[in-house]
């Protein structure tokens, strides 16, 4: 039998890969940004040491408040202090803002477009804590909400860039946060801007449009594609809502197959919302979408978990292949 | 620092605010003529505390809504917006003539409270809102060196929302003596009296670290004073736990409390005017 595996504590860095890593950027740049304006106020509900905003917190003590164990109190508290002016950046974990918190980020922010920043921590399956903790559907539940942004970051480099540009947003903003050792995946020279899509590769035999950390998978499984002699496209949407439909469809158009990755559940999330896209533009393509299943995960390691559940990048590299063997 | 007007400097005139509540009456009841309904019962119920806070205690501007350092008035049960239309009115902020397009179509003064409404500082009516929202007002002004103070109102029924507690935890652990819940206590919730008992609520509110009175939330003096005391310096919030008639001010319709919602025959419009205006201001 083999060795087993077990689950890491809520704290440890789950999933490093080989690539270099940032540690901490979102409370790297948060700090920044908190240098150079005064409005940057920084909130958690009891999990500031496992949001990344602690750096925050020790620059900048009279700007920062932990509310304890309420995530409802939480979002109400950011909306009153934007609407005295402040810029408040609020973290949680994504289970707990967007499923517990809905109504307060729906009517107590999105509804009055307050300026305030949820930076949702263990996003889609980054944790083998379980069902509780593993927010698999949350920006599906985001994107419903009318005038709140939704970002879903692949990397470091692009989750500092993100803070920077939300923070000059003004409005309410939902933010799915890598934490801990963060991989840099994308050149830093390649800006990021709320509402764009990035184009990686532009391979023509199947098209990955990811999000989140899929698109480091969808990367990968473009190079592994690419050893057997299939060319694949990699189209990169950070931003959820409002989505980039014009580089989708633009993308869409000129490959034979399209693959959508996303760490979260299939319906409701990118690949439905680029499925929508695509109608609503008449380009109608071949479409695999690779995410999680319609079913609460259990607790186990995180990256067996994710194996199991099909977002690993073996997945994409399987998908890509049939993609070929399909058209 | 405050570019608004301290009303509250001056003593109260509390004859002068007993008729600004008697006039909010008559507005509530030329509003609700329209549609044939409105949550007239709670509006007269709290009709008292708003005239008190908008005609005296409140540092606020009726030409200058978004001052800066206003003092703000939340109302987290949006449904009672027919009271703050009244108020907003009386003060000149809508004029009179708009009332009777309370709940129609396109008009300004919506059934339940919108932030884009002129005077209105936040969406209430999802209930469990409104103390959250004023405790980051409350943190924001004091931040930002401002004296301003932040008044928010809430209900009875609407303390069995959680999100109540959370704030109630909140405002205490960072001492915000801006801070002041109005607990309108009318005993009466969407499915008749008080569907899940909350008494004790003033012992909640004091176990929860509140400064906290109790009182006839329908006798000016009473309201008076109790806002003044919130002036002592005490580094607290303040609760005050006030205790009002659904319909006061209008004895045939006090006489249907356990009402919610109370409805109106068009036949009753005229009477009921008539004996608001027969009554003693209380």
């Amino acid at each position: 039998m083999n060795q087993p595996q077990f689950t890491k504590a809520m704290g440890q860095d789950e999933g490093a890969g080989p690539r270099r890593t940032i540690d901490a950027p979102f409370g790297a740049a948060l700090v920044e940004l908190g240098a150079k304006r005064r409005e940057i106020v920084g909130l958690t509900a009891d999990l500031g040491k496992y949001t990344d905003i602690l750096p925050f917190r020790d620059a900048f003590p009279d700007r920062f408040m932990n509310v304890g164990m309420a995530e409802q109190n939480l979002v109400g508290i950011a909306a009153g202090l934007a609407r005295t002016g402040y810029v408040p950046f609020a973290t949680t974990y994504g289970v707990f803002a967007s499923r517990r918190a809905l109504d307060f980020i729906a009517i107590g922010l999105a509804h009055s477009r307050l300026n305030v920043k949820i930076m949702a921590g263990l996003p889609g399956l980054t944790t083998g804590y379980g069902g509780t903790h593993q927010a698999i559907e949350d920006t599906g539940l985001m994107c419903l909400i009318p005038d709140l942004v939704v970002i879903d970051p692949c990397d470091a480099v692009e989750t500092m860039a993100a803070t920077r540009a939300i923070a000059d947003y003004h409005g309410p903003v939902y933010m799915r946060l890598p934490r801990g050792k963060v991989p840099v995946v994308l050149d830093p020279a390649q800006p990021f801007q709320i509402g764009k899509a990035r184009l990686l590769a532009s391979g023509t035999d199947v098209g990955f449009i990811s999000t989140g950390f899929m698109t480091e998978r969808a990367l990968d499984a473009a190079a592994e594609l690419a050893k057997r002699g299939i060319s694949a496209g990699v189209l990169h949407v950070p931003t959820l809502k409002p989505l980039d439909t014009d580089a989708i469809a633009d993308f869409a158009a000129r490959v034979k197959r399209v693959v959508t990755a996303e760490n979260h559940v299939t319906r409701g999330g990118l690949g439905t919302m680029v499925a929508e896209a695509l109608f609503d533009a008449d380009v109608v393509k071949p479409l695999t979408r690779i995410g999680l299943p319609d079913k609460f995960i259990e607790c186990g390691v995180v990256s067996s978990l994710q194996d199991r559940y099909g977002i690993s990048t073996r997945h994409l590299v399987e998908a890509g292949a049939q993609a070929t063997r399909r058209s | 620092m405050n570019a608004v007007p301290n009303i509250a400097a001056q003593s109260a005139d509390i004859d002068a605010l007993r008729r600004r509540a008697k006039n909010m009456r008559r507005h509530m009841l030329v509003m609700a003529r329209g549609p044939g309904q409105g949550y007239v019962g709670q509006g007269m119920g709290i009709a008292d505390v708003l005239a008190a806070l908008y005609f005296h205690e409140m540092r606020w501007d009726p030409k200058n809504l978004l001052a800066e350092h206003r003092d703000r008035f939340v109302l987290s049960t949006g449904h009672y917006s027919i009271a703050l239309w009244a108020a907003l009115a009386e003060a000149g902020v809508f004029p009179l003539s708009e009332l009777p397009t309370y709940g129609a179509d396109d008009s300004r003064l919506a059934m339940s409270t919108i932030d884009t409404t002129p005077g209105v500082e936040m969406i209430g009516g999802s209930l469990g809102h409104g103390l959250g929202q004023a405790i980051g007002m409350a943190i924001g002004d004091r931040m930002r060196g401002s004296t301003a103070r932040v008044y928010c109102e809430l209900s009875d029924g609407e303390m069995q929302e959680g999100s109540t507690w959370e704030a109630a935890m909140a405002a205490s652990h960072f001492g915000l003596d801006n801070l002041i819940a109005l607990i309108d206590c009318n005993g009466i919730q969407a499915d008749g009296p008080m569907v899940l008992d909350m008494e004790p609520v003033a012992d909640k509110w004091r176990a929860f670290g509140w400064d906290t009175q109790e009182i006839d939330g329908n006798d000016m003096r009473s309201v008076v004073e109790a806002l003044a005391a919130t002036r002592s310096g005490v580094k607290r919030p303040f609760a005050i736990v006030l205790r009002t008639k659904p319909g006061s001010g209008i004895p045939s319709l006090v006489a249907r409390e356990k009402a919610h919602f109370i409805r109106v025959e068009p036949s009753e419009w005229d009477a009921l005017t008539a004996e608001l205006d027969a009554t003693e201001s209380t």
